[in-house]
């Protein structure tokens, strides 16, 4: 499959990444590569087969993964925005939304 | 750096202290650090008060007269790869999107080896996100390789294979989504252990390939890396993966006889794009079994061809959607000068990640969009499933299965980034374990013509780390791997 510049527009933009120019132009050729390279799994005949989803071993699949519901410690409103780039008042504040 | 068993002895009988152990393994990080940029962080402050109170512990109980029995790792200085969370260090992936993040917790595994005594001296370089094969991915440099600086040493844990290999520390921790401890552990000369998806639990790792993901081992012989996995292996109620097995005693299992084993060998996977010198390595590694009294069998691992394939599907869609969460609002960087909140997330992301990242998120976003899941994602799972009976058939006929580590040895800087496919294919002989999720372990069992080590892999069934381990020690018993790098520390 060849991935044109504009597919590559379109993927960042479902990504979340503000490419540059220079960018695009480097990644349609590269990322085209990839996909062409990638398909030669279409020769496979997998219509008999199940997709591997779910644990990759018997007994990580046994294991039991639930537990009580009890409340626990959390790490608290402190330590939670100790990180953020912009707190306020107790929140995360963020560039507006709208408009 | 002395091996664990030795040191832990010596500090044991008075001979050295915690604090001499760990200062020099912290001068030593220094001092090569100017060579290969193999450390992010190091932390000497932090390592010499703990280097203290453990030695503080270890004479009270000396003084009263008793004959310390001590963790298992007491003292042992130790590098962890900067995907990995400790707290009150850095926790960077490489990368500048994570400015400068501090985790508020401990990874399950580092709580672990803490609790053994351990003594965690600082932070290693890796490519962004552990996304590469020569960590020319990192945002603060490549880690360069020991045994020759022109060299790449490896990825994406290059700085944790790096400093294991220049005798800065015995053992570290990384992390192999697709042979990000094997790859580089074969190209720096040392031992890289794979877990099976499940042994070692996942929380404080940060997340790359969900399904994939697994933190290994670096050591410089069989028992040290058995004194590690045991200590960081088992169930963690804060990793639904990880499954209710037994861990076994692994250095109890290390015996060197391996009379009757039997070892497969794919000659299909011996072909193609094979260095001939890794190659010969390998035929070598072969007969050496054979003279150990190992029985060498023929497997077919007919869907192998196809795993580079499957894994740049699989591996780049989960990391897409892992990824997604670094956006500049909770933690790390954000980018100035965006107005409105889109902005800002795209922004910060273009800013923030390298190439090879946003390539792999772009590449993992396009196969799992609308009208083409199935085509990609799906179909690259149901491969997956075909090779995973690839393996249980194989795993009928042997108890491990033999294949060079890496294709060639060490490369130059620069070689293959500009082609990423070509760099891609230096996974051809890892990436099958991960997405089978079987343990596998790179063992060094050669050096080049140009003085570069060789790795051998082997692959195990699921849960047989003690049998790859006790391969591992049995060839090393009789081949001894006693080559250094130049700069080896002490």
């Amino acid at each position: 499959m060849n991935i044109t510049e504009a597919d590559i527009e379109k993927i960042a933009q479902l990504a979340h990444l503000d490419i540059t120019d220079g960018e695009r132009k480097m990644f349609a050729p590269q990322i085209s590569e990839i996909v062409t390279y990638v398909e030669q799994l279409e020769a496979i005949d997998t219509s008999p087969v199940e997709p591997a989803l779910g644990g990759l071993t018997r007994e990580g699949e046994r294991t039991e993964s639930s537990r009580p519901d009890v409340v626990e410690p959390s790490l608290g409103q402190k330590l939670a925005l100790d990180q953020a780039p912009d707190p306020a008042s107790g929140h995360f504040r963020v560039p507006k939304v709208l408009g | 750096m002395e091996l664990i068993l030795n040191l832990r002895d010596r500090i044991v009988r008075g001979e050295t202290s915690v604090r001499a152990t760990v200062e020099a393994a912290v001068d030593a990080a220094e001092k090569l650090n100017e060579t290969l940029n193999a450390f992010l962080e190091i932390d000497r402050e932090g390592a010499l008060n703990r280097a203290d109170k453990i030695g503080a512990q270890l004479s009270s109980v000396t003084n009263a007269g008793e004959t310390p029995s001590l963790p298992s790792l007491t003292g042992i200085p130790i590098a962890i790869k900067d995907n990995i969370c400790v707290r009150g260090m850095q926790t960077s992936c490489g990368s500048r999107i994570l400015g400068p993040y501090h985790p508020p917790y401990n990874a399950t595994a580092i709580d672990r080896l803490l609790n053994a005594g351990a003594v965690v001296i600082g932070k290693t370089n890796c490519d962004e996100f552990a996304m590469g094969s020569s960590n020319e991915n990192s945002a603060f440099g490549p880690v360069k390789n020991p045994w020759d600086t022109s060299r790449v040493p490896g990825g994406s844990s290059g700085g944790s294979a790096a400093a294991v290999a220049a005798g800065i520390v015995p053992v570290a921790l990384g992390s192999d989504t697709g042979g990000s401890v094997r790859q580089p552990a074969s190209l720096c000369g040392v031992i890289g252990l794979k877990p099976t998806y499940g042994r070692v639990s996942r929380y404080g790792l940060v997340a790359f390939g969900s399904s994939l993901d697994q933190i290994g081992v670096f050591a410089r012989n069989a028992t040290d890396a058995a004194l590690i996995l045991q200590t960081i292996s088992g169930r963690d109620p804060h990793d639904a993966t990880t499954a209710d097995v037994a861990v076994p005693d692994y250095t109890h299992e290390l015996k060197n006889d391996i009379q009757g084993m039997r070892i497969g060998v794919s000659h299909a996977l011996l072909g193609e794009g094979l260095d001939e010198e890794v190659r010969v390595a390998i035929e070598k590694a072969i007969d050496a079994y054979k003279d150990l009294g190992a029985e060498i069998v023929d497997v077919d691992l007919p869907h192998a061809k196809y795993a580079i394939a499957v894994y740049y599907i699989i591996a780049t869609a989960e990391a897409s959607s892992n990824l997604a969460r670094y956006d500049g609002v909770r933690y790390g960087f954000r980018a100035e000068e965006a107005p409105a909140l889109r902005d800002m997330y795209r922004k910060t992301r273009d800013q923030g990640f390298g190439a090879e990242v946003k390539r792999r998120i772009m590449l993992g976003t396009y196969v799992l969009s609308a009208g083409y899941y199935d085509a990609y994602y799906l179909k690259a799972q149901k491969v997956r499933m075909l090779l995973r009976q690839d393996f249980a058939n194989a795993f009928a006929k042997c108890d491990a299965v033999l294949t060079p580590t890496s294709p060639t040895p060490a490369f130059k800087f620069g070689e293959k980034m500009d082609d990423p496919l070509a760099m891609y294919l230096n996974d051809i002989y890892t990436v099958t374990a991960n997405l089978a999720g079987v343990p596998g372990i790179s063992v060094p069992c050669a050096l080049s013509s140009q003085g570069l080590p060789i790795g051998m892999q082997l692959l195990g069934p699921y849960w047989s780390e003690a049998t790859l381990l006790r391969l591992t020690s049995a060839y090393q018993t009789a081949h001894s791997f006693t080559a250094r790098p130049e700069i080896f520390a002490g």
